[in-house]
C-alpha cells in the first residue's frame, strides 16, 4: 500500500510540476493560450508514443533501443503508401502500419527469446536493420499524408455540455493520445497478461516458477512496444505530412521520460501515466526556454542538465527510502 | 577414465569444447573468413595497403570499444564516448590555431575529464543507471559543443601536423597509430588482468554486493573507471581527427553503437563480470572489415545497414552459443 502511495505520489508531484511550469509559462508569456497548448500537444504526440513504447518494455525488465528507428520506418512506410493515393486508401494504411509495428516488435522479442542475446544488443542490431529498411523505403524525406489524418490532430473537437472556454483547452491531439493509450493500456493493466509483464520485469525467475510464460510475455511486451512505436510513427507523419527516414531524438527522450516518470529501469515498477506526464513536462520546459529567448543550443544543455539532475535526485530518494 | 571419455566424444563436440575454452579462436576464424570473402569478391584487394588502412580505421573503434569493455565489465555502459571524442577533437582543432599545442591538448582533455567525473559520480555515488547517466552527459556535452562552436566560428580550425601524422601516417607500411595503440592496448590488457583495479572491475560486475561487503569502496572504483573511460575517448577523438581531418560536431557519434557492438562481439558480457580486451580488439577488426565488405558490395546505404545489424546479431548469438554450451 505504501508502495502504491509512493508511486502515485511521484506521478502527482510530476503533475504539480507540470502545472507549476504552466503557470510560469503564463507569467513569461501572458498571451500563451489554448492555441499554443494545442501545438504543444501536437509536438508531444510522437514523443508520448515513443515513451509509451519504451515504458512497456522497461516494465517487462528490458530496454528497446530500436524505438526511434521503428518510428522512422513506420512513418516513411505510411507516408510513401499514402503518397498520391486516395483519402480512403489511408483507411487501409493505418491498420497496416500498426500491424507492421506489432509484428516487427514481436520479431524483436522473438529474437531476444530465441538467441538469448541481451536485449540491449538485439535491439541495437534491429535499430540498424530498421533504419536501413527506412532508408530503402524512402531515401530522403518525402511522401504525403491523407488530409483526414492530418485533420485528426489539429484543432479541437466540440464536446457537448462543455463551455467553449474549456473546450478550447482540449485539443484533438490530446484526445487522440488519451484514447489510443487507454484502449490499449487499461485493459492490459487489468488483465493477466499485464500482471505477467510486471511479474517478469520484477523477477524473471520468480515469475517463471509461479507459472508465468516468460518467453511469451516478453514477446508480447515487445510487440506492444512496436505497436506504440507505430502509433508514434503515424503521429509523426500526421503532424509533418511527410515521412523522414532518419530517426529523430526519440530514443534518448523516451528513456529520459521513462526514468523521470518513475519507472524503474530494472523493471517491474511504475505505470504509463507518469512517463507521459514527464514527457509533457520536458516539452513544456523546452517551450519555456524558447519563450525566454534562450539560444536553442543552450536549451539542449539545460534540458540535459535537468534530466541528469532529476534522475540523480530520483535515485537519491530511492536510496534514502531503502535505508 | 578420462581418456575413454575424450575418445568417446565426437569430433564436433570436442571442437566446440576446444573453442569454448579459447573463445578468441572462433573470432579469429570469423575474421579470416571475412577477409577471404573480401579477397574472393575483389581479387587482389587484400594487400599491404589495405591491411594498413583497415588497421587505421579499426584503431579508434577499438579504443572506444575498450571504454565499453571496461565499463561493461562492471555492468555499466558508456554512451558518452562519442560526444567526448568529438569534443576533444573539435576543441583541439580550433584551439591549436591560436594556442600552443600543449595548451590546446590540455584544453581538449578538460571536458573529457569533467564528463568522466560527472558520469562516475552519477553512477557511483547517486547510483543512476549508467545508460541514462552517460546519455544525459552526452546530451549536455553536445549542447556545450554547439555553444562553443559559435565562439570560435571566426578563428577557423586546423589539424595539427602531429595528429595527422599519427592518424594517417605510415612508417615502412605500418600505421603510425599503432605507436599509440599498442602500448595503450597492452596497458588495458595488463590493467584488466594483472592489477588490483582490473580485478575490482570484474568483481564489481560479478557481484556488487559481495564486493561491497568485502570492503571495496564502490564509488571510488566507479568514478576512476568512468574518468579513465572518458580520457581514453578523448584520446580517441584526437587520433580520429588526425584520420578524418574534418572537424565536425558529429565526428565520432557514428562510432558509439559499433563500439558497443565490438565489445559484445568480442565476448564481453553486457551484464558484467565476464570478458576481456583482446576479444574486443578482434571485434573491432571484424566490424571494420565487415564495413569494407558491405561498401564493396555497392549496396544502397539502407541495405548495408540492414546487413550490418543482422550480422552483428548473428555473430553475437553464434558466439554466445559456442561459449556458453560447455
Amino acid at each position: 500500500m505504501s508502495h502504491f502511495l509512493r508511486r502515485q505520489g511521484w506521478v502527482a508531484s510530476l503533475f504539480a510540476l507540470f502545472v507549476m511550469l504552466f503557470i510560469i509559462t503564463r507569467l513569461i508569456q501572458p498571451a500563451y493560450g489554448s492555441g499554443d497548448f494545442g501545438s504543444l500537444v501536437r509536438a508531444v504526440l510522437p514523443y508520448a508514443f515513443a515513451v509509451a513504447a519504451q515504458t512497456v518494455v522497461v516494465i517487462a525488465g528490458g530496454i528497446d533501443l530500436s524505438v526511434a528507428a521503428m518510428m522512422a520506418l513506420t512513418s516513411v512506410t505510411a507516408a510513401s503508401m499514402m503518397n498520391g493515393a486516395s483519402e480512403e486508401y489511408a483507411l487501409f494504411v493505418v491498420p497496416f502500419v500498426l500491424a507492421m509495428g506489432l509484428v516487427l516488435g514481436a520479431v524483436n522479442g522473438l529474437l531476444i527469446v530465441v538467441t538469448r542475446v541481451p536485449d540491449i544488443v538485439v535491439t541495437l542490431a534491429t535499430l540498424f536493420v530498421l533504419q536501413g529498411a527506412a532508408l530503402l523505403v524512402l531515401d530522403a524525406p518525402g511522401g504525403a499524408a491523407a488530409e483526414w489524418l492530418k485533420a485528426l490532430i489539429s484543432g479541437t473537437v466540440p464536446i457537448p455540455g462543455l463551455p467553449d472556454g474549456i473546450d478550447a483547452w482540449i485539443p484533438k491531439a490530446l484526445l487522440l493520445l488519451i484514447i489510443c493509450i487507454c484502449i490499449i493500456w487499461i485493459p492490459l493493466r487489468r488483465s493477466k497478461l499485464g500482471l505477467s509483464i510486471y511479474a517478469i520485469g520484477s523477477s524473471e525467475l520468480a515469475a517463471f516458477r509461479s507459472g508465468v510464460p516468460v518467453a511469451r510475455t516478453r514477446i508480447i511486451a515487445y510487440a506492444l512496444s512496436g505497436l506504440f512505436a507505430a502509433f508514434g510513427g503515424l503521429a509523426l507523419t500526421m503532424s509533418t505530412g511527410i515521412g523522414a527516414p532518419i530517426p529523430g531524438p526519440y530514443l534518448l527522450a523516451s528513456v529520459a521520460a521513462v526514468v523521470l516518470g518513475g519507472v524503474a529501469l530494472g523493471g517491474g515498477k511504475g505505470g504509463l501515466l507518469g512517463p507521459i506526464v514527464a514527457v509533457f513536462v520536458l516539452r513544456l520546459v523546452r517551450t519555456d526556454l524558447t519563450l525566454l529567448a534562450i539560444d536553442p543550443n543552450v536549451t539542449a544543455i539545460i534540458e540535459g542538465a535537468i534530466m541528469v539532475a532529476v534522475v540523480m535526485f530520483g535515485a537519491f530518494i530511492t536510496m534514502r527510502g531503502r535505508q | 577414465m578420462s581418456t575413454t571419455a575424450i575418445q568417446s566424444v565426437p569430433l564436433g563436440r570436442r571442437l566446440k569444447r576446444f573453442m569454448a575454452d579459447r573463445p578468441l579462436i572462433p573470432l579469429i576464424i570469423l575474421l579470416v573468413i571475412l577477409v577471404v570473402i573480401l579477397q574472393i569478391l575483389r581479387p587482389g584487394i587484400v594487400n599491404e595497403r589495405w591491411i594498413a588502412n583497415t588497421i587505421k580505421f579499426a584503431i579508434p573503434l577499438a579504443i572506444l570499444a575498450g571504454c565499453q569493455t571496461m565499463t561493461m565489465l562492471t555492468g555499466g555502459i558508456d554512451l558518452s564516448v562519442g560526444t567526448v571524442a568529438t569534443m576533444s577533437a573539435f576543441i583541439m582543432a580550433t584551439q591549436v590555431v591560436n594556442q600552443d599545442p600543449a595548451v590546446a591538448f590540455l584544453l581538449a582533455m578538460m571536458p573529457a575529464v569533467l564528463i568522466g567525473l560527472v558520469n562516475g559520480i552519477g553512477v557511483g555515488v547517486f547510483r543512476v543507471h549508467p545508460l541514462i547517466m552517460t546519455l544525459g552527459t552526452s546530451l549536455i556535452g553536445t549542447g556545450c559543443l554547439q555553444v562553443y562552436q559559435r565562439t570560435v566560428i571566426a578563428s577557423g580550425a586546423k589539424i595539427p601536423d602531429f595528429l595527422a601524422w599519427l592518424g594517417t601516417g605510415l612508417t615502412y607500411g605500418v600505421p603510425n597509430a599503432l605507436l599509440l595503440f599498442v602500448p595503450l592496448a597492452a596497458l588495458i590488457v595488463f590493467t584488466l588482468s594483472r592489477t588490483g583495479f582490473g580485478r575490482l572491475l570484474y568483481a564489481v560486475g560479478d557481484n556488487e554486493h559481495a564486493t561491497r561487503l568485502s570492503g571495496v569502496r564502490y564509488w571510488q572504483v566507479i568514478s576512476a573507471l568512468y574518468v579513465i573511460s572518458s580520457v581514453l575517448a578523448g584520446i580517441t577523438g584526437l587520433l580520429y581527427i588526425g584520420l578524418i581531418k574534418a572537424p565536425s560536431l558529429s565526428l565520432a557519434e557514428p562510432l558509439v553503437l559499433p563500439s558497443v557492438a565490438a565489445a559484445v562481439i568480442g565476448g564481453t558480457s553486457i551484464f558484467g563480470g565476464r570478458g576481456g580486451y583482446t576479444g574486443t580488439i578482434i571485434g573491432a577488426l571484424i566490424l571494420t572489415v565487415l564495413t569494407t565488405l558491405l561498401t564493396i558490395l555497392q549496396m544502397p546505404e539502407g541495405a548495408r545497414r540492414i546487413l550490418f545489424g543482422l550480422i552483428v546479431l548473428f555473430v553475437t548469438a553464434a558466439y554466445l552459443r559456442i561459449v556458453e554450451e560447455r
